[in-house]
């Protein structure tokens, strides 16, 4: 049993510095690649809902970096999920490996990426004149764990999935587009209107969203928002195991 | 003495995944034959297959395409599960991958070498202690540090055989393997091969190429309609098998 421990948990270590290793292989052009997509979101968006529409918020760039970071992590994790069996099918179709680490590899990766780019968060709160908060010393790991269970659980679901129904990688980037507009990202949860406030709930990214914008912004952990988020983490990643395990004994036919 | 694999009565069938695997969008729209598909539509592979491979045999598969030859390795791996029937493997199973499986080509041959060898079962520090060895004896030399992706196929090749020529294999599982790489490399192979023979590892060797399977085997089945149709000694299986053929 412990054998069988270290063995996973040299595998995920293999896979994810493998993951890294290609991406940053351009060394320092990678990383910069890796900030340089959620910042032109947030050009963008700021351009048209501050230049254009003047809403009204102080800070809305900032707003806009703290909210895009986390999802930046969420949508490339999901976006590629669709893909990463079929991607291995070579190897899944051989070797009798624990086929998850594949896929906890790549959550990690992007995990690893939205790590490295919170020194960048902290840069743009320095310059609107913000500080990073002692609560960043455990608010940060636990939301990351938060968010690695929740993305890991999406991600299993919709790997195994796909190989049987191979259209689900369009069902995907068509419901991650409409999850980014329904998460308040470019807009704050106080801007819905009362009588819509209630559905936040039913969007489980919202809470985790709004908990990483506080933590970032002003340095709160809302008990609330974490304590949802958490709740949601928890189903998702039992959910996707659950599938996952019904369905990895066929991987290899279906591939 | 206990089988090192042995298989009772196993059968394998697939469902035909068409109905599946065109999307949601088709199984929705043509619901009832895709749901009738889906419980009733078999492709059997193997029938009610029964035999015993005993520690430091080498045992050669052969048969026509589409017998059931790989389905069987599969089964040995566990990759895939039995429908009706028992099997039990007794001892560490590596395959040989095809070429480049496993392999990351942006990454240099040191890197693919610890990440095939923890994909096919080692810990880390196990591939660390071989990789000098390993990388001797695929004499890839200088390029060790470069990208894959700059390899030629035999360089893959040789790269690919010295991670699993390394990791002890208690079972060793070979499908096709001899047909890349030149002279030297298919003479290295095998002479890795009788290595193994005389160390009491297990061989099962699936191949198309007679000339192979009579050098290596140590015993013949050949598989024919999804069933085993002869069971022998190399000479007498390939022999049969040739007349039958030409």
């Amino acid at each position: 049993m412990r054998q069988d421990l270290r063995y996973f948990f040299d595998l995920v270590v293999v896979l994810t510095a493998k993951e890294i290793k290609v991406r940053y292989k351009n060394s320092i052009l990678g990383y910069l690649w890796s900030i340089a997509l959620p910042l032109c979101f947030a050009c963008v968006f700021y351009i048209s809902f501050k230049v254009v529409m003047r809403i009204q918020m102080e800070n809305y760039a900032l707003f806009l970096i703290c909210g895009l970071f986390p999802w930046q992590w969420f949508s490339n994790s999901v976006n590629s999920s669709a893909m990463i069996l079929l991607g291995n099918s070579s190897i899944i179709k051989k070797v009798k490996f624990p086929r998850a680490t594949v896929c906890m590899a790549m959550v990690l990766n992007d995990g690893v990426h939205f790590l490295l780019s919170i020194p960048v968060i902290a840069l743009f709160l320095y310059l609107h004149g913000f500080h990073p908060s002692w609560t960043w010393a455990y608010g940060l790991p636990m939301l990351f764990v938060i968010q690695f269970l929740f993305t890991y659980g999406i991600v299993l679901m919709i790997a195994s999935i796909n190989l049987f129904f191979r259209d689900m990688e369009r069902l995907v980037s068509v419901l991650i587009t409409l999850l980014f507009y329904f998460t308040p990202i470019i807009y704050s949860e106080t801007m819905i209107p009362p009588s819509y406030q209630p559905l936040i709930a039913l969007n489980p990214l919202a809470s985790l969203t709004i908990a990483w914008r506080h933590l970032f912004l002003d340095g709160h952990m809302l008990v609330t928002h974490v304590s949802i988020s958490l709740a949601w983490a928890v189903l998702l990643f039992s959910l996707g195991t659950w599938t996952f395990r019904r369905l990895s004994p066929r991987f290899a036919e279906v591939l | 003495m206990k089988p090192v694999i042995s298989f009772r009565n196993v059968t394998k069938s697939y469902p035909l995944y068409g109905s599946f695997t065109s999307g949601i969008k088709n199984f929705l729209f043509h619901l009832p034959t895709a749901i009738k598909e889906a419980r009733c539509g078999q492709f059997q592979a193997l029938s009610d297959i029964s035999f015993d491979i005993h520690s430091g045999e080498t045992v050669g598969f052969i048969g026509s395409n589409g017998a059931g030859k790989s389905s069987i390795l599969s089964l040995i791996a566990g990759v895939i599960q039995p429908t009706t029937g028992e099997i039990e493997v007794n001892g560490r199973v590596s395959p040989l991958l095809e070429l480049g499986a496993g392999f990351h080509f942006e990454l240099t041959g040191r890197d693919n070498i610890l990440l095939n060898g923890v994909l096919l079962g080692l810990t880390k520090a196990q591939v660390l202690a071989k990789m000098d060895q390993i990388i001797d004896y695929s004499e890839i030399g200088q390029f060790i540090d470069q990208p894959i992706r700059s390899y030629s196929s035999g360089m893959l090749a040789r790269l690919g055989f010295s991670v699993v020529a390394h990791l002890e294999p208690e079972i060793l599982l070979l499908d096709e393997m001899l047909a890349v790489g030149d002279a030297s490399f298919q003479k290295k192979c095998l002479r890795k091969m009788m290595e193994f023979r005389e160390d009491n590892v297990t061989m099962v060797f699936v191949s198309h190429s007679m000339d192979d399977v009579l050098r290596i085997c140590t015993r013949v089945l050949w598989i024919k309609d999804h069933a085993i149709f002869l069971d022998g000694s190399p000479g007498e299986v390939v022999s049969a098998y040739l007349s039958q053929n030409s």
